[in-house]
């Protein structure tokens, strides 16, 4: 093999695979999205219908509601949990400190599935630790209320621990000296960490920003095992949806349309984010 | 933190988060040492007032359970090795060889990176309906690992480090481009495989929605999809679903204790170098 053929063979695997099960699928679901598939064999063209009937679907609006309801708890309560377990970590003399940062990640190594399956211990009205905890008998899961919240706080506890990894080595990234120059200038804990921290994380935030969105849209383990997108539809999301549709009711056109759906609000929630960080602006 | 009192509030806190933290993983080991009629006793107990293995038996006599620990391994392990290969041959084409087209190939790699998963779940369907290929391991595995850009992104990153002398030395004793490859960068960048073979084996050994669609047999399924496909079935035999989700829980905490350091590592890199 000579040189310059050799990274093209070395490339070769990846962009292969990449054709033949990302992009061809991607076309393809193009093509889906305009024609009712009611099982392999039966397939009819049916041009704008399916986004039609979307938008006139309320079942999708609920999903989108929830699924936004879930990322925007993310945003809210998760990110800045992870910070603040990212700045009790950040200093370097803290004496077990790989045993925190340890536990703190622990519930990333665990699959949706055993996480819904302990949450459904814990929320559970009678027997369940929470309850037992706050002396109530709340029923989390069957409360058309307050299942969402409910899952968001599983949420926190499964993802924030991930997060603070990003955080924590943003903050050891940022130059002691910044911190110094702040102190000489009169600047007390909160002033630093508004006028040095929060600017010096600044991609960082971006970054787990984003990423927590993008993955917040596509949440499905969770809820699918922990309350079958019930109490009603309370806990029905895009993914859920999109899976209700495509395979169990074989109905492959319009999960392919909730699929575009998705895509195309994962990709404009993205752009807004860049835009408001200015990402790519700096390089 | 020369503070002694910013010091105690920050050991306090660590100390309460930890406990919160670890709580739910403390509640599936108690439960699955409880009798079953002890999960359900009101009021909770925390510790197990009659330890028992009944759990762990049952799960074994009752359910494939063994199956199924045999059949993720086999995924996950394939699935790590593949990602491996294709992850650090792209990403020494991108770190050390200039050729035509490199450039847009890689921002297709970045893009690609971009792409959800989920958007394609019923084309891929389809496809591998007219292969032939559902109800099957390559069924499962080959889809995923086109979303590989993340690790070839990683491996760049990392060979870009290695010494081009390096390189060009092996070249001039005659060594062949794979041998290079083979014998020169794959050595140097262990550490990172390292990290990268923890996201593989994390993502393959937990995933759950694809295996779920592509596999029908019950005898090819995975931890995660065994378990889950018996919650309902076993909502009162709690104490053996907890014993199961201990029992795939313990490898990949053991996985992750060995490489911790290699991990953080790796999944900083993305976000913090730029």
């Amino acid at each position: 093999m000579k040189p310059r053929y050799a990274p093209y063979f070395f490339l070769a695997p990846f962009f292969a695979l990449f054709g033949v099960f990302m992009v061809y699928p991607l076309f393809d679901s193009i093509r889906l999205s305009t024609y009712s598939v009611r099982g392999m064999q039966n397939q009819t063209f049916v041009g704008l219908e399916n986004i039609e009937r979307l938008i006139a679907d309320p079942l999708f609006w609920t999903a989108l509601w929830n699924t936004a309801y879930f990322a925007a708890g993310s945003l809210l309560l998760q990110l800045p949990v992870a910070l603040a377990l990212a700045l009790l970590l950040s200093n370097a003399r803290l004496k077990g400190r790989n045993l925190f940062r340890l536990s703190f990640f622990s519930p990333v190594l665990i699959s949706g599935v055993f996480i819904a399956v302990i949450f459904y211990l814990l929320y559970d009205r009678r027997y369940g630790l929470v309850n037992r905890v706050l002396g109530s008998e709340i029923q989390w899961l069957q409360d058309p209320d307050l299942v969402m919240p409910a899952l968001v706080l599983a949420g926190v506890w499964r993802w924030a621990g991930f997060n603070m990894v990003y955080f924590l080595a943003g903050l050891q990234s940022i130059r002691q000296e910044l911190y110094e120059a702040a102190a000489v200038d009169g600047a007390g804990p909160w002033q630093s960490f508004v006028h040095v921290t929060i600017p010096a994380l600044k991609p960082v935030i971006a970054f787990v920003v984003i990423t927590s969105m993008i993955g917040s849209f596509q949440l499905f383990d969770l809820p699918y095992v922990l309350t079958e997108g019930g109490p009603g539809n309370a806990s029905m999301t895009m993914v859920m949806y999109l899976y209700k549709h495509g395979f169990e009711f074989i109905n492959l056109g319009y999960a392919a349309t909730i699929g575009w759906a998705l895509a195309v609000i994962i990709g404009v929630i993205s752009i807004i984010q860049v835009r408001l960080f200015g990402v790519f602006r700096e390089n | 933190m020369r503070n002694p009192v910013r010091t105690t509030i920050t050991y306090v806190l660590l100390i309460l988060l930890t406990v919160l933290v670890l709580t739910p993983l403390f509640w599936v080991v108690s439960a699955s040492f409880k009798p079953s009629g002890e999960i359900f006793s009101y009021p909770p107990t925390f510790l197990p007032q009659d330890p028992t293995l009944e759990n762990f038996t049952r799960l074994f006599q009752e359910m494939p359970i063994v199956q199924y620990i045999v059949n993720s391994t086999f995924l996950a392990t394939s699935h790590t090795l593949l990602l491996l290969a294709i992850a650090t041959m792209g990403g020494f084409a991108f770190a050390k060889y200039s050729f035509r087209g490199r450039g847009v190939l890689f921002a297709i790699v970045l893009a690609s990176m971009m792409i959800p998963f989920h958007l394609v779940l019923v084309p891929l369907f389809t496809l591998l309906y007219q292969f032939g290929w559902l109800d099957t391991y390559q069924g499962v595995i080959l889809p995923y690992l086109a979303s590989s850009g993340f690790g070839v992104f990683l491996m760049r990153q990392f060979i870009l480090g290695v010494p081009t002398d390096l390189i060009d030395q092996a070249r001039i004793d005659g060594s062949s481009e794979f041998g290079i490859y083979w014998r020169v960068i794959i050595p140097a960048v262990k550490p990172a495989m390292g990290a990268l073979s923890i996201f593989g084996f994390l993502g393959a050994w937990n995933e759950f929605l694809w295996p779920m669609i592509v596999l029908r047999d019950a005898a090819k399924y995975t931890l995660p999809l065994g378990l889950a496909s018996l919650v309902g079935v076993y909502r009162q035999e709690y104490g053996m679903l907890m014993a199961g989700t201990l029992l795939s829980i313990l490898p990949i905490m053991a996985l992750f204790l060995a490489m911790q350091r290699e991990f953080v590592q790796g999944i900083t890199l993305g976000a913090v170098k730029e």
